[in-house]
């Protein structure tokens, strides 16, 4: 049982256990759909709705899973709520359903979402794995959020579809492509550790 | 003609990891020392190849016939979670030494989204029965040869003087980085 407070448990997605940033996981989608900010920002609602559908069910029920199936079922309720989150996209946003193309399916295996079930959702009440799910999502976003205005401001010069560098500025192609994306997570890691060290030793 | 061309396709030039960003969970985990690199990426071949074959029956028998295709994502993943399993006990059966090299990676690999997109993706082509298969092989050696080379670089990168903050996760992404700058250079091999 987590004894943090509501606050607390929302604020630790964020920043302190950003699940992007400080944990390492579900770094395919975060890398493969940051090409532009439209792209990041619909994969970013896209998980934080299976997220925090999968951990209200998972908490609820939870009592139910015997624990030797507890993974394949944890898996089955997981793919079904991606089903529908593929299926909402599918059919009124088009155009972004087709440019995240397969990833939308592969967020059954963003090892996000099964971890918190196994190591949040099925230990905790229903209200504290929402707050939970909540803040891990919006951490989620937020990183997206991050990656994605990078990569699409240098590589394009434009922020949502909209110029933002002037005429002068000459894209940076690499920045879209795939190799864009390996650097800038590297280098965002590399920041947030950095960040993370000096208020440490401020402390 | 068209069989060659998915195969150096799926090794080359869209490499799984580099290209589609998939795999990188073990791709970052298991490149620390080459021996286990190669453990892992043959061990993903060996059940992408598999996972290819069933996974066509399944979509192309059951799925398809009765008009089911919306359950493709739950089915597929089960599919790869009992298919994993089932390799697990085989192999232990069958060849224990070999078993005991790959210890927890093949568990492991049922997370693995590689496994799952290749599924989805010889679905969407819509693949024969046999380019689904070559496709699997292909994609299993471009992630094998994409996490051994990077497995190379890693142990001469323990020699290096990397800034403290780069350490870890930060130079392997960008090692990775220019790696795929370099895989990008064989897409003008194939039309």
């Amino acid at each position: 049982m987590s004894t943090k407070t509501a606050g607390q448990e929302f604020a630790k997605g964020l920043w302190d256990e950003n699940p992007v940033f400080r944990q390492l996981l579900g770094l395919c989608p975060t890398l493969a759909v940051t090409n532009a900010v439209i792209n990041g920002f619909a994969m970013g609602m896209a998980t934080a709705f299976v997220l925090i559908f999968s951990s209200l069910v998972v908490s609820s029920i939870k009592k139910l899973i015997p624990s030797q199936v507890r993974i394949a079922s944890y898996v089955v309720i997981i793919a079904t709520f991606v089903t529908v989150a593929d299926r909402f996209l599918a059919a009124f946003f088009p155009p972004i359903s087709k440019s995240l193309g397969p990833y939308v399916p592969l967020i059954v295996v963003n090892c996000i979402i099964l971890g918190r079930q196994e190591a949040f959702s099925s230990k905790n009440t229903v209200g504290r794995s929402l707050i939970d799910a909540l803040g891990m999502s919006s951490g989620f976003v937020l990183a997206m959020l991050i990656l994605s205005a990078v990569r699409e401001i240098l590589g394009m010069g434009t922020f949502l579809g909209y110029q933002v560098m002037g005429p002068w500025f000459e894209p940076w192609i690499i920045m879209i492509l795939p190799p864009g994306a390996f650097i800038t997570l590297g280098i965002l890691l590399a920041l947030a550790l950095q960040i993370e060290r000096k208020t440490k030793s401020r402390k | 003609m068209e069989l060659v061309a998915i195969f150096v396709t799926a090794i080359l030039i869209n490499n799984f990891v580099l290209r589609y960003f998939l795999g990188i969970c073990p791709f970052l985990g298991v490149s620390k020392k080459i021996d286990s690199a190669i453990s892992m990426g043959l061990a993903v071949t060996f059940v992408m190849t598999i996972t290819a074959a069933v996974s066509w029956v399944i979509n192309h028998w059951i799925l398809i016939p009765f008009n089911l295709d919306y359950l493709q994502i739950v089915s597929f993943i089960l599919v790869i979670a009992s298919l994993v399993q089932l390799v697990e006990m085989f192999i232990r059966k069958i060849s224990p030494p070999l078993y005991q090299a790959l210890g927890i990676y093949l568990p492991l690999i049922t997370t693995n989204c590689a496994i799952f997109f290749l599924a989805l993706m010889a679905s969407l082509r819509d693949y024969s029965f046999l380019e689904s298969v070559i496709f699997g092989v292909g994609s299993g050696l471009g992630f094998t040869l994409a996490i051994v080379l990077m497995a190379t670089i890693r142990e001469q990168l323990d020699l290096a003087d990397v800034p403290e903050a780069l350490k870890g996760a930060g130079i392997a992404l960008i090692v990775a980085g220019i790696m795929a700058l370099a895989f990008l250079g064989f897409s003008g091999m194939m039309k």
